[in-house]
């Protein structure tokens, strides 16, 4: 089975957890700015949302790559960059219509969410179930679930 | 390790940003943040100093654990000597400000002297600058953070900043960090301003590591984490109803100071309470509260994010407070509700907003404004000398004025400004103020929890309730139920919590993570990180060491055991209502045990032989 992170901002409170993890695995250090997945803060509107890459089935990060650093993994289906071969061109940076792949300075290289090799981190980390690992095909079913409880109540 | 090792001392006099090495020593003595800048601090000013003066010192510190993934591992706290209460100061603030000091590199920052105009500090890592704010000074925090932001084209950019009360003189402006969490206490934000320095912008890339042993570290961490999400406190009553969950509670036994304490019980306690935010309101069917919201790295999630009801007189013409921020804490829906006899939740949400904006402490702010409204109706104070303000408890109309004047120190706000003691003398009514060592009570009536009697007394900063909350206790039974209206064993309840707290305090955590973590939860996670030998009983022992460290500042700033004190009327009017109906708070039979467990003498002074076993 397939599975994809499912976000739902709505629970989210804005703690950092999930970049803390994400860092810790990829980087070896507690370091926000070097997350992968972002929390972004809408003070005035009072709300949080997690954001990072939802592994895209046509990714344009991949096609756009000049040395063919991005591949699938065909396990989780994840697009990870392969870091020997990505020469910093930063073209899937501009590629990606959503800018979930981002250029680090320190490596020269891009990095991307790559979901753990298939055990996320963020997902473990987060205290509320804002961002779960869940079966590819049903990331909308928790929605659909809230709405259907709606349409009962007028039964 | 887990410190970064790194002190940056800013002379603003002189304008110069130096790096030196943290004194590894006193670290493993004093552990961190509270502890630690209090070390420091007591090592180079002398007590006495006038605390406004360029020979007053600032320390922004951060504790071991700030900004690692321990949960409430968020925070960082500001020390230095109060100009409100003359003893010292440390406020506590969460937000994300404390975590990023340490992804900067930088375990603390001490600010000497005075600068000759406004500035601010910019922090980006390795790189300290001293920059010019004479654009900003003259304006709220809110206006300053957005003119940093700009300026420095980084949203990412944490800032801490005072507002215009601070630069008015306000006795209790605080540190707003992140727009809405607070050093709130004792003036510190006064003591900044008067150094000329309005801001800290800080940027920090370089990541938190130097844990000791890091396996260790994260089992510890999830361990305690798992703790949080299943205790009662933590991952229910906290999240869903923040702080406010003890409105009701509170009043119910009876020890909700009400109307500057003439009351224990207010009957518009429902009204302002967190079950009231939850409630749709009539003007547009929401809620006043919009969401919960977590300090860095909290699995708690306590914070509040509130609206101002549209069509609310407070907010007319004013589109700035239409948006969301932080709302509502238990401690100011009592300071500016019950204390001032106020039920309107718009309204105080509205003043809370101000304190957020310009950097008032909400409680001491609504409790000097509720000492005013007695002086008022007393006949102290006359109409024209409140600028024709009607200063009547109950009034939201007078508490949004004087706030507004407060936030600008113009007009009566500026009196206000001067904290409930100062005003009571002025106006030859001291009796009236509400106040230990010159700082306003928090939420709790010693008549009706007697333990908190003491632990106001004796408090290090003045009236306190995060010194040492034996309300966990007395009311909530954690970790074990003592009863509120007796005093048998309370000296031993307000040393052990005052110990405890002093050593979380110095760690980097939040103290409610008490509500679910005892000290065996965090000295596993402590040990992982850092070095030297953290068990329970040297983080006890710690925090004992603090206590006495701290007291010895007090003393020799001029205090004496007579400052352990609290107000006549707690100690000879008995409560009217409720549970203590009849009841004063007995602090004179606490006190003495008190200062023996403390091994202290008779007067309240640290025994020779207490202070060499603590080595302080
Ligand atoms: S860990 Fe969860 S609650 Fe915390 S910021 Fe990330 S998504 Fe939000
Ligand atoms: S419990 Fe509340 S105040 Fe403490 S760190 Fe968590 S969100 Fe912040």
């Amino acid at each position: 089975m397939l599975k994809s992170l499912q976000i739902e901002p709505e629970k989210c409170t804005g703690c950092l957890q999930c970049e803390l993890a994400c860092s810790y695995h990829h980087e070896g250090v507690f370091n926000p700015s070097k997350s992968r997945i972002k929390v972004f803060t809408f003070h005035h509107e009072g709300r949080f949302a997690p954001y990072t890459c939802t592994q895209c089935a046509e990714a344009w990060c991949l096609h756009t790559c000049p040395v063919e650093a991005i591949t699938v993994n065909l396990t989780t289906g994840a697009k990870e960059v392969a870091v020997e071969q990505c020469v910093g061109c930063k073209v899937c940076t501009i590629a990606c219509p959503f800018g979930t792949i981002n250029y680090q300075v320190e490596t020269g290289k891009v990095a991307k969410c790559d979901l753990c090799g298939g055990d996320p981190e963020c997902a473990k980390a987060c205290p509320t179930s804002a961002i779960t690992y869940v079966d590819a095909e049903q990331t909308g079913y928790q929605r659909m679930r809230a709405h259907a409880a709606q349409s009962i109540k007028s039964l | 390790m887990a410190w970064t090792g790194n002190v940056l001392r800013v002379n603003l006099t002189e304008r110069t940003c130096s790096k030196e090495p943290l004194n590894k020593d006193w670290a493993l003595s004093y552990l961190g943040q509270r502890g630690l800048a209090t070390k420091y601090l007591t090592e180079e000013i002398d007590p006495k100093i006038d605390a406004l003066s360029p020979d007053n010192k600032l320390i922004m510190a951060t504790g071991p654990l700030t900004g690692t993934p321990a949960s409430t591992a968020g925070r960082y706290s500001v020390i230095t000597k109060s100009p409100l209460t003359g003893t010292v100061a440390c406020s506590n603030s969460g937000g994300f400000i404390g975590m990023e000091f340490k992804n900067a590199g930088w375990d603390m920052i001490i600010f000497e002297g005075k600068a000759s105009s406004p500035v601010y500090l910019y922090l980006e890592n390795e790189k300290a600058q001293l920059l010019p704010a004479d654009e900003i000074w003259g304006q709220s925090v809110w206006q300053a953070d957005e003119w940093l932001h700009n300026r420095h084209q980084d949203p990412l950019l944490r800032i801490a900043a005072v507002g215009r009360s601070a630069e008015q003189g306000c006795l209790f402006s605080g540190i707003i960090n992140d727009l809405h969490r607070t050093a709130g206490r004792s003036g510190v934000g006064t003591v900044m301003a008067s150094k000329n320095l309005k801001a800290v912008a800080v940027r920090g890339t370089r990541g938190v590591g130097n844990i000791k042993d890091p396996v260790a570290f994260m089992q510890a961490v999830n361990a305690g984490k798992k703790v949080l999400a299943e205790g009662p406190v933590t991952a229910e009553g906290l999240p869903t109803y923040g702080t406010q969950v003890l409105m009701n509670v509170i009043n119910e036994v009876g020890a909700m100071p009400t109307r500057n304490f003439k009351d224990v019980q207010f009957e518009g306690a429902a009204k302002i309470s967190a079950e009231a935010m939850h409630e749709p309101r009539p003007s547009d069917g929401k809620p006043n509260l919009v969401t919960n919201a977590a300090c860095f790295g909290c699995t708690i999630a306590c914070g509040r994010i509130s609206t101002i009801a549209g069509g609310h007189f407070t907010i007319t013409n004013k589109p700035q407070y239409r948006g969301a921020s932080g709302g509502l804490e238990y401690e100011a829906a009592w300071a500016l509700g019950s204390d001032t006899g106020v039920d309107d939740l718009d309204a105080l949400t509205y003043v809370n907003f101000l304190c957020n904006e310009d950097g008032m402490d909400p409680i001491s702010l609504g409790s000097t404004i509720a000492a005013a409204m007695e002086l008022y109706e007393s006949g102290a104070i006359t109409i024209e000398q409140t600028g024709g303000i009607e200063l009547k408890f109950g009034s939201a109309e007078a508490l949004v004025k004087l706030t507004e004047l407060t936030a600008k120190g113009e007009g009566f706000g500026r009196e206000i400004g001067l904290g409930s003691k100062r005003l009571c003398e002025k106006y030859g009514r001291p009796e009236l103020s509400m106040t230990v060592k010159g700082q306003e009570f928090p939420a709790y009536d010693p008549r009706g929890i007697q333990g908190m009697g003491l632990a106001y007394a004796t408090s290090n900063r003045g009236a306190c309730h995060l010194r040492g909350y034996t309300v966990s206790s007395e009311i909530m039974g954690l970790p074990e139920k003592t009863d509120p209206l007796i005093t048998d064993g309370k000296a031993a309840l307000v040393k052990a919590f005052q110990d405890a707290t002093a050593a979380v305090d110095s760690a980097g955590l939040c103290v409610f993570s008490t509500f679910s973590w005892t000290m065996a939860d965090i000295a596993p996670q402590i040990a992982a990180a850092c070095d030297g030998d953290w068990t329970v009983d040297s983080l006890l022992e710690t925090g004992e060491r603090i206590w006495n460290l701290e007291r010895k500042f007090n003393l020799d700033a001029g205090l004496t055991g007579a400052d352990d004190n609290l107000p006549e009327r707690l100690l000879k009017e008995a409560a009217k209502t409720g549970p203590a109906k009849g009841k004063v708070n007995d602090l004179a039979k606490m006190l003495p045990e008190y200062y023996q467990l403390r091994g202290w003498t008779a007067d309240g002074i640290p025994k020779a032989e207490t202070l060499s076993r603590l080595s302080v």
